[in-house]
């Protein structure tokens, strides 16, 4: 719903700054953390709204086992962790956007724009985006590429464009049941269709979308969708399997809600080298085929790359080394430990 | 070792042998087994593992946990046999054990 926001930050000047983090999982929380060491202001986008990229999406309750020094830890706790480690370095976040455009200007920084309109100008680009961006998962029925966009919508941007539609929601967390509960009102007609009797949801928002079905307001439907009907990229109807049998439903608009899968997205237009959807990087700075585009985490490949929370821990403290060299290019970098050095401890806010 | 026999929808099958403590879904990309993607590495939070225990099998299996029903809810084709198969654990019970893999995973 942070897309609502777009109008906005439309027209609002590019914000500049020292790096872009994109992906404010593990590795790209870390990655503030090791730039803020060599004096570089970060901002980190993530299209999740919130921080954990992974962790905090797929397995917020999972113990993870090989942390060093954390003999367990859940992927929550980690982020926590994290969001506390790195807060004496003020970074800007920014949540529910994805990054779309990236491109070098003249002057060698990087310009940004999110799918929101937000621009951004940085001296260097650090990719964390570790399974690559989180994309509503599309139900795998012939033709539904068609009607995207016209009949068939992941995410609802306008409320109005729903009026005096028929509706049919499908899924069974708080995403369908939200939506049903706000478009029952000003849709033609509203149909929410579960697999089973159960839903994930809010139960006061279940409750309230039960007593919609008993106003006869919104029809309840459980089956499973096998088939769209329609014609030039209009959807007209969806063959609905139930344990009675099947049902064909009068539909010209479809809200799917089955949840979030992971793709490479924008990620794979801006030009750099890739390895089977990976980022190929040099293992001395993690740099990409684009000098000042880094690529830490999940993300990238290298020969003998493990996908491991550590690896990429190691890996954004050498790409820092490496930035600190763009964005800093007429000062010298000491190598200095966080437990003796006072202008580190300084920069932690510790002394 | 305990034998697994995974069908594919074309009705090619394949019977693997898997050591106990392993998850179904493991002995299946230990081998290769098409169809079988599991996203999320067996952390219950995708379902692109998705399979169906042969009738036969059912009782042993199991029913799914809540959490595996839940994510149930994200796979394709849901059917009474639907299971996750990173959530069936191998056992020496299991021995024999066929599952169908679905003509779509997502």
């Amino acid at each position: 719903m942070a897309l609502d926001d777009a109008a906005e930050v439309v027209e609002t000047a590019a914000t500049e700054i020292d790096a872009v983090v994109i992906g404010a999982g593990p590795v790209g929380l870390f990655a503030v953390f090791e730039l803020g060491l060599v004096d570089i202001k970060t901002v980190v986008i993530d299209i999740l709204d919130k921080p954990g990229g992974q962790c905090a999406e797929l397995y917020p309750e999972k113990p993870i086992y090989d942390i060093p020094a954390l003999p367990t830890v859940t992927g929550q706790e980690l982020t926590d962790r994290l969001m506390e480690q790195i807060k004496p370095f003020g970074a800007e976040f920014v949540f529910g956007e994805r990054v779309d455009e990236l491109a070098r200007a003249e002057d060698g920084r990087f310009h940004l724009k999110t799918d929101a309109g937000r621009a951004l100008i940085a001296k260097v680009v650090v990719i964390a985006a570790g399974g690559g961006s989180f994309t509503p998962k599309r139900p795998p029925l012939d033709g539904i590429e068609v009607y995207e966009g016209s009949s068939v919508f992941y995410a609802v941007r306008r409320m109005e464009d729903m009026r005096g539609k028929d509706m049919l929601i499908v899924g069974g967390g708080d995403s369908a049941l939200d939506w049903t509960l706000n478009l029952a009102p000003i849709a033609k007609s509203l149909t929410l269709l579960h697999r089973r009797d159960e839903f994930r949801g809010a139960p006061h928002s279940v409750e309230k979308m039960r007593s919609l079905v008993a106003e006869g307001k919104v029809r309840l439907l459980i089956g499973q969708m096998t088939k769209l009907h329609g014609e030039n990229g209009s959807l007209e109807a969806v063959t609905v399997k139930t344990a009675g049998g099947e049902e064909h439903v009068t539909v010209n608009a479809m809200l799917p809600f089955f949840g979030l899968t992971m793709k490479l997205g924008p990620v794979a237009h801006w030009g750099l080298n890739l390895n089977e959807n990976l980022i190929l990087v040099d293992t001395e700075k993690f740099e990409t085929s684009e000098k000042g585009i880094f690529a830490v985490g999940d993300i990238n490949w290298y020969p003998g790359k493990l996908k491991l929370i550590l690896s990429g821990f190691h890996e954004v403290a050498l790409m820092a080394q490496a930035a600190h060299k763009i964005v800093h290019p007429d000062k010298k970098l000491m190598f200095q430990y966080t437990t003796s050095s006072s202008s580190l401890q300084k920069k932690l806010g510790v002394k | 070792m305990v034998k697994i026999t995974f069908i594919q929808p074309d009705g090619a099958s394949q019977t693997v042998e898997a050591e106990p403590g392993l998850t179904v879904m493991e002995a299946a990309k230990l081998n290769d087994i098409a169809g079988i993607e599991a996203e999320c590495g067996g952390a219950c939070a995708c379902a692109t593992c998705h399979v169906y225990v042969e009738p036969a099998w059912v009782e042993k299996t199991g029913k799914p946990a809540d959490i595996e029903e839940d994510m149930l809810d994200f796979a394709f084709d849901v059917r009474t046999e639907s299971r996750l198969s990173c959530q069936i654990k191998v056992t020496p019970e299991l021995d024999g054990l066929t599952v169908r893999v679905p003509a779509k995973q997502f």
